[in-house]
């Protein structure tokens, strides 16, 4: 549905990062984990930009964001008023599982709250960042999972390492029923290929360029194993890592 | 109020807002934001005979008031159009325009041979699609690829309409559209995409995979209304005008050049609501202009001496 969101807050979490948290109206009960707004930002760019939702409860919605380019710096700096939004477009994640791995990689680590905290069973957080000053959202994963594991890429917080080496000492010694994963390209298909080894069922999350968000341009299409082209904004953006082509 | 109606090559549309082809799906996707009774037309997305996956991604780069798109006629196909989605389109009164687009004269047959017997409202054959390698555009910037696709089409279209859909991709869009009429076009639509090109300046590597794609949105207006008003004045056949157009003051612009029904294409992507409010701008217009038939707008403009 298209609707407008008054701002509730928004403030910068890290250099560049921004976290607005909006009234959800009728949008809240829709709003599942893995879920995406498609958001007008401002006359300056023509197209919505595409924001997963970070977080959904008491009638508020949560959107964490890196600013990139004109579209994201326009949202950062809207402190109050009303945001033109679509959504909650998109297939998101299923949560089901008596214990889940979430696998989060920087911009990519705000979506798995929300997929922690609407979980049925235990989850465990491996969130990885580039260096200590983008590390965001640890103390909201803490609050709802059983663990929480934080990488940094140069090692100025949590272990030295990606996301990935966790992840694999994970898979040999835990019992997981499901891998949640959003992050960078390289960072899923590592993810995928783990999973894959370790025979654990696995979600990404992917990011395509879009333009209607709704379905109907076909703009956003992620390649298939089987060489079918789906929708970045219906069938996903979350898909099973498995039928992904990740050599494309 | 004024009376929007428009009969167009003899469809009576209840007002001339249509949707762009490739931009508003096959009306399902936006079911949910308005109600499809409210848009004259729906232009489907370009139908072949055998199902297409389309292009490599990414299809998509935005530009300054437009976009470049290399889908690549991604489409399942003109059967399951007709099986899935056509009997859907159907609950509304909105008319269906199948767009069509063939690899060969052939391909262009069968399919207007399947649409003719499964109903629909008028066919829009896409001579004009930049972004498939083996044809459509082939046919459409050249006169007799124009003309022996036409004929073909015309010969097995029986009583519905056929609109060729013009290509602004070449130096003379008005000799296509007079050999498009003399091959027995019942009207015309236009403009499809501008072909272009973005680089990416770091890595020295287009944005698309394509390489090249089609421009569409606010940037192409000035050319679309350019083209629109030159074909309208030399050629006489109902004309549906698209290219840019996102509010009803941009209808009205197009109507005036030339155009008896106006398609929202990139427009939609922003605000799903863009026709119906398209259609209420253009009404207020009408008003305050003291219009009382839309038709009465077409082909308006009169030249500064
Ligand atoms: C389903 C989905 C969910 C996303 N969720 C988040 C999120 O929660 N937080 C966040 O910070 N970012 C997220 N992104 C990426 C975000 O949409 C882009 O960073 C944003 O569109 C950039 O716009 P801009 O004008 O600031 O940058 P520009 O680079 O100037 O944008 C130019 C064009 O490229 C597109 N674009 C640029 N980067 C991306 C990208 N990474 N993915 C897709 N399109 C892109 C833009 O939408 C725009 O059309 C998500 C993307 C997708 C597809
Ligand atoms: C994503 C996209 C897909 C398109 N696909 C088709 C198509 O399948 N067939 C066709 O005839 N035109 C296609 N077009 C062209 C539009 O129908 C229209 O002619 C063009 O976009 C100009 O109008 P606009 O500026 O309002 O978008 C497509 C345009 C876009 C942006
Ligand atoms: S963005 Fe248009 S189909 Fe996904």
């Amino acid at each position: 549905m298209q609707r407008f969101c008054e701002i509730i807050t928004s403030r910068e979490l890290a250099p560049d990062i921004f976290a607005i948290t909006i009234e959800a109206g009728a949008l809240g009960e829709l709003a599942k984990p893995g879920q995406f707004l498609h958001i007008k930002c401002g006359d300056g760019v023509l197209l919505r930009r595409p924001i997963s939702i970070c977080d959904c409860r008491d009638g508020y919605l949560k959107l964490v964001f890196r600013v990139v380019g004109p579209g994201t710096q326009w949202l950062a700096e809207q402190k109050r008023g009303a945001l033109d939004v679509l959504g909650p477009l998109g297939t998101g994640f299923s949560v089901e599982g008596r214990h889940i791995l979430l696998v989060g990689g920087g911009i990519g680590v705000p979506p798995l709250l929300y997929a922690a905290r609407a979980a049925t069973g235990l989850t465990t957080a491996i969130l990885g960042f580039s260096t200590a000053d983008q590390v965001i959202l640890t103390e909201q994963f803490r609050d709802v999972c059983k663990g929480v594991i934080l990488t940094t890429d140069d090692g100025t917080a949590g272990e030295h390492c990606f996301a990935t080496s966790p992840l694999e000492q994970k898979l040999q010694s835990g019992n997981y029923d499901a891998i949640l994963a959003c992050g960078p390209n390289p960072m899923l298909k590592a993810v995928a290929e783990l999973a894959d080894r370790y025979n654990v069922p696995c979600q990404v999350s992917m990011e395509e360029r879009m333009a209607c968000g709704v379905g109907a341009c076909l703009g956003c299409t992620v390649t298939m194993t089987d060489g079918r082209n789906l929708r970045a904004c219906h069938e996903g953006p979350v898909f099973n890592a498995k039928e992904v082509q990740w050599n494309g | 109020m004024a009376d929007l109606r428009v009969n167009f090559a003899g469809v009576e549309f209840e007002n001339p807002i249509v949707t762009a082809s490739g931009t508003y799906g096959f009306g399902r996707e936006y079911g949910e934001y308005l109600d499809l009774n409210d848009i004259g037309g729906i232009c489907v997305k370009g139908l072949t005979l055998a199902p297409r996956q389309g292009n490599k991604n990414p299809r998509i780069v935005e530009t300054a008031a437009g976009m470049l798109n290399s889908v690549g006629l991604q489409n399942p196909g003109v059967d399951a159009f007709i099986e899935t989605e056509l009997p859907w389109l159907r609950q509304f009164r909105t008319k269906v325009i199948a767009n069509v687009c063939g690899n060969t004269v052939e391909d262009y047959v069968q399919m207007t041979e399947k649409l003719v017997a499964a109903g629909v409202d008028i066919l829009e054959i896409n001579i004009s699609c930049p972004n498939v390698k083996e044809g459509g555009l082939a046919f459409g910037v050249s006169c007799d690829g124009a003309e022996s696709v036409t004929k073909a089409v015309k010969r097995v279209s029986g009583s519905i309409p056929v609109m060729v859909k013009l290509s602004p991709n070449v130096t003379d869009i008005v000799s296509i559209a007079k050999t498009a009429r003399d091959a027995g076009a019942d009207a015309l639509s236009l403009i499809n995409t501008l072909l272009g090109m973005r680089i990416n300046y770091e890595t020295m590597r287009p944005m698309l995979a394509n390489n090249m794609g089609g421009l569409s949105g606010p940037a192409v207006l000035p050319v679309a209304i350019r083209m629109v008003y030159q074909v309208a004045a030399n050629v006489d056949l109902p004309i549906l005008g698209m290219g840019g157009v996102s509010t009803g003051m941009d209808v009205a612009e197009m109507m005036i050049a030339g155009a008896d029904l106006v398609a929202l294409g990139t427009a939609c992507f922003v605000d799903p609501l863009a026709p119906v409010t398209a259609k209420y701008e253009l009404d207020t217009y009408l008003d305050r202009k003291k219009i009382s038939r839309v038709t009465d707008l077409t082909g308006r403009v009169e030249l500064n001496k």
